[in-house]
């Protein structure tokens, strides 16, 4: 059986892990401005900026962990802008979002061009390497499959426990909670609503832009236009299938990288049968259908998109 | 009318709240004009005023929400001194030791009663929270004030009386000194009702003071030590709930006499709309029905009693024509009704008194004048040529206006403008101008005060008289009692038979509501209560 085969490969593992990994910090930085109350529609936007920011501030010469530091920069920055227009200022969060989206897309492609106006292929950056951690990397099946991942795997995959911890151990993540079902209850205890919000904000969007940042950094060397491809939109839908929980976006993410690593050698099998097209579709449609069969009893934080203005009751 | 200032007999040593001459306006509308109000400790001092009547402002002002043009407030702190409270500053307020609790809970329905009341108390950047001690301290104040709720349940699993003492214990754990209540009773059941007030007088007994707000007169005659009336943004009078009788309240705070409502007898005739063995089941028991047996008779008023969330939107949207049963018949004036659409209803002479006048009731952004035509917009009266015709449709509001009284600036004025009180009376014209057979009037009285409040009821009992069979769906047992001619109760989808009035004890219908006794139908076809269930 070519399908269990393809199952049983380690290195269909280490595809899907890959794949999954913008997805993870995507899923996390929606989560976040999620469970505050903000849905945060410029995650295509953040991405590209991310991607491209990280991957320039590399190319011009700072190290790749500046790079990252740069891309969650940059993904702040825009996020900021859609918490303004979105918190104390109360705009659609749909207009805002996709506002958002646009701009940081067209930012990073005009600064792109004006960096390099002449060149035809992207220049190259050395991006991170796999992995080679003494012991682990050597241990059968996951060894390939898990330790021989890149650092910014690693730290997706570390980022879902811390934040994890944050939301359901720490007063902060309380009050986090609290903000996205019911602002007056933050208020009512003489916290700030705005604050909490616009930092959430804040914070969501630099892990949106770690995801991108992730791409040309690591996944590839070198930023392009259209590389985003709808990630940002997925992680918005996943975001819906993992419950606002960082465990489920993590089975989410990693489903769909799954998926996306499975057509591809499903391809290769059957692929003189069925156009390629059908292959490409298979991830979406899977999670449309998990989204289905997920989200019909989803549980919305009850503020989300309802704007909240001081002294209203 | 005798409201001699309070004569305090307490030590200014025991005064801990005083506000002195505040003033407050919005524009042109004086809300708060020069009033005083002092609190001493272990006081329970009754609030009490008509909607618009500014105790509202006057506690927004207390929680640093607004600042008051003039006048002080003046709070005792922990050593006893008297100091200014910061005004405008809502946290100075919490450390002062004021705890609120309003009539829409500030809570998060996701979170546990501990987190919320945690909430904001420790620092919020830290590795880890510390609940230990937070449980201890909220164990020994649960078991001082008696007020025991289950604190690891998620919010939206409590009754709305366990999270009225999660509200509470809130402003415990942060040290409260006096707590401001809003409507407390407003959601509550009696015995609900009662309990609190029991709580309440422990607390008072240790030193805690407390403002109720309150429009209820009843209630709060059995628990304040004190009663100040505000009306028009003045304070109209201050006596000891001692010295106060309940008509005399009522005047002060209406400024006028109060018409009391009274039912004359009148034989009902024959059924309007009949359910038999009716059920809906939509696996939540505040939207569904379980073999539920309603009649309702011309020129009679059906009250049917319950705590909202009961299955009474069940019932609601059923006689609308909104749902339809998924066992059982629904039979209007004898007839099988096989359609169930809104129209059809309306057609047939059901007209509705919405539960949520605002959302359900009227388009805000509408005029006047279209909100009262937009149920009959398909009614030749209207139109001309297939066309509305807004002559018509404006001196039917013109009518309406002055018939029933709304305030407002015209009918081309939009909706939203109106006060809830005038909303309502705009529904009334809407509705009984008609001349419906079948009212269904679903809370018509909830939050109006008590001028408003006489209104709806006049107005229904005119229907009645006039032959029109009325569905009271109400939680105010006051409301029930004096107009309807027979009371069912509903309590988690199952309806009672219904009983007459006049034969129904007060506090079996409390427990009742509360579902901990059930009415039993006997075979000779009278109502009997079983009192062998009253735990």
């Amino acid at each position: 059986m070519e399908i269990i085969d393809i199952l049983l490969a380690a290195s269909f593992w280490e595809a899907a892990i890959r794949i999954a990994t913008p997805l993870i910090f995507g899923v996390l930085g929606a989560l976040i401005c999620e469970r505050a109350g903000v849905l945060n529609l410029g995650i295509e936007g953040i991405f590209t900026a991310g991607a491209m920011a990280g991957w320039m501030a590399v190319w011009l010469g700072a190290g790749l962990w500046g790079g990252v530091l740069v891309a969650a920069l940059a993904g702040g920055f825009f996020g900021l802008i859609h918490a303004i227009l979105t918190v104390p200022l109360g705009l659609s969060q749909h207009v805002s979002g996709i506002g958002v989206t646009l701009l940081a897309t067209s930012l990073s492609y005009f600064t792109y061009r004006t960096a390099l106006p002449d060149v035809s292929s992207p220049p190259r950056i050395e991006p991170f390497r796999p992995l080679d951690i003494p012991f682990l990397s050597d241990l059968p099946f996951i060894g390939q499959a898990l330790f021989s991942q890149t650092a910014m795997t690693m730290l997706a995959l570390v980022l879902v426990f811390v934040t994890g911890w944050v939301l359901y151990r720490t007063p902060l993540g309380l009050a986090i909670r609290a903000v996205g079902d019911n602002p007056s209850s933050v208020e009512a205890q003489g916290l700030s609503v705005y604050g909490l919000r616009i930092g959430a904000v804040v914070v969501g969007s630099s892990l949106m832009a770690l995801g991108g940042a992730f791409l040309t950094m690591s996944a590839f060397d070198a930023f392009f236009f259209g590389m985003i491809n709808g990630r940002g939109w997925v992680c918005i839908a996943l975001t819906v299938f993992a419950s606002w929980r960082p465990g489920k976006a993590l089975i989410g993410a990693l489903l769909f990288g799954a998926f996306d690593a499975f057509q591809v050698r499903l391809q290769t099998e059957v692929g003189a049968f069925l156009p390629s097209q059908v292959f490409l579709m298979m991830p979406y449609i899977l999670s449309i259908i998990a989204l289905i069969v997920v989200a019909r009893k989803a549980d919305y934080p009850k503020a989300l998109l309802v704007p909240w203005f001081k002294g209203q009751r | 009318m005798s409201s001699a200032a309070h004569k305090s007999s307490e030590t200014s040593q025991d005064l801990l709240l005083s506000l002195a001459g505040v003033t407050k306006r919005f524009g042109p509308l004086v809300a708060n004009n020069a009033i005083d109000l002092t609190v001493h400790k272990g006081e329970i001092v009754a609030l009490l005023g008509e909607n618009g009547a500014g105790k509202t402002t006057l506690m927004n002002i207390l929680f640093g929400h607004y600042v008051a043009d003039e006048g002080t407030v003046t709070v005792a702190g922990r050593d006893g001194n008297l100091e200014q409270l910061e005004p405008g500053a809502p946290q100075a307020a919490l450390d002062a030791g004021i705890g609120m609790v309003h009539q829409h809970f500030t809570l998060a329905e996701n979170l546990t009663g501990l987190d919320n009341i945690v909430l904001g108390t420790e620092p919020i950047f830290r590795l880890r929270r510390d609940r230990s001690t937070a449980r201890a301290k909220l164990g020994e104040l649960m078991a001082g004030s008696g007020l025991n709720v289950d604190l690891d349940q998620p919010v939206h699993k409590l009754t709305v009386g366990e999270k009225q003492r999660v509200e509470i214990l809130k402003a415990l754990y942060r040290n409260a000194r006096l707590l401001v209540l809003d409507e407390p009773t407003a959601v509550l059941t009696p015995q609900e009702a009662d309990s609190l007030f029991a709580i309440l007088r422990k607390l008072a007994a240790t030193g805690l003071a407390v403002i109720i707000i309150a429009h209820k007169l009843a209630e709060v005659l059995a628990v304040s030590h004190r009663i100040a009336v505000l009306r028009g943004g003045a304070k109209v009078g201050e006596m000891k709930t001692s010295d106060a009788n309940h008509k005399s309240i009522a005047e002060l705070m209406v400024g006028r006499e109060v018409p009391v409502s009274r039912r004359t007898p009148r034989a009902p005739g024959k059924p309007v709309i009949t359910l038999a063995d009716v059920t809906i089941d939509r696996g939540d028991s505040r939207r569904s029905l379980h073999g539920v047996n309603v009649t309702a008779r011309e020129g009679e008023i059906l009250g049917i009693a319950g705590v909202s969330g009961n299955g009474q939107a069940a019932l609601a949207q059923l006689i609308a024509g909104l749902d339809k049963p998924d066992s059982g018949t629904v039979e209007i004036f004898g007839e099988k009704v096989t359609k169930f659409d809104a129209h059809t209803f309306a057609q047939n002479g059901i007209a509705r008194i919405p539960e949520d006048r605002h959302h359900d009731g009227m388009v805000g952004s509408m005029t006047v004048a279209e909100n009262i035509a937009i149920e009959d917009v398909r009614s030749p009266e209207y139109q001309k040529l297939g066309f509305l015709d807004f002559d018509a449709i404006r001196k039917r509001a013109e009518h309406a206006i002055a018939d029933y009284d709304v305030r407002c600036p015209g009918p081309d004025a939009p909706a939203r403008l109106l006060s809830g009180g005038n909303i309502q009376k705009l529904i009334l014209a809407r509705v009984l101008e008609k001349s419906p057979k079948l009212i269904l009037a679903n809370q018509p009285s909830r939050g109006l005060d008590v001028g408003a409040q006489s209104e709806v009821h006049r107005r229904l009992l005119e229907a009645r008289q006039g032959g029109a069979a009325v569905i009271l769906i109400s939680e105010d047992l006051d409301e029930l009692l004096t107009i309807s001619d027979q009371i069912a109760v509903i309590h988690a989808g199952h309806i009672t038979p219904a009983m007459p009035t006049d034969s129904i004890d007060r506090s079996e219908l409390g427990l009742m509501m509360a579902g901990q006794k059930t009415a039993q139908h006997a075979p000779d076809g009278t109502t009997t209560t079983n009192p062998g269930e009253t735990a």
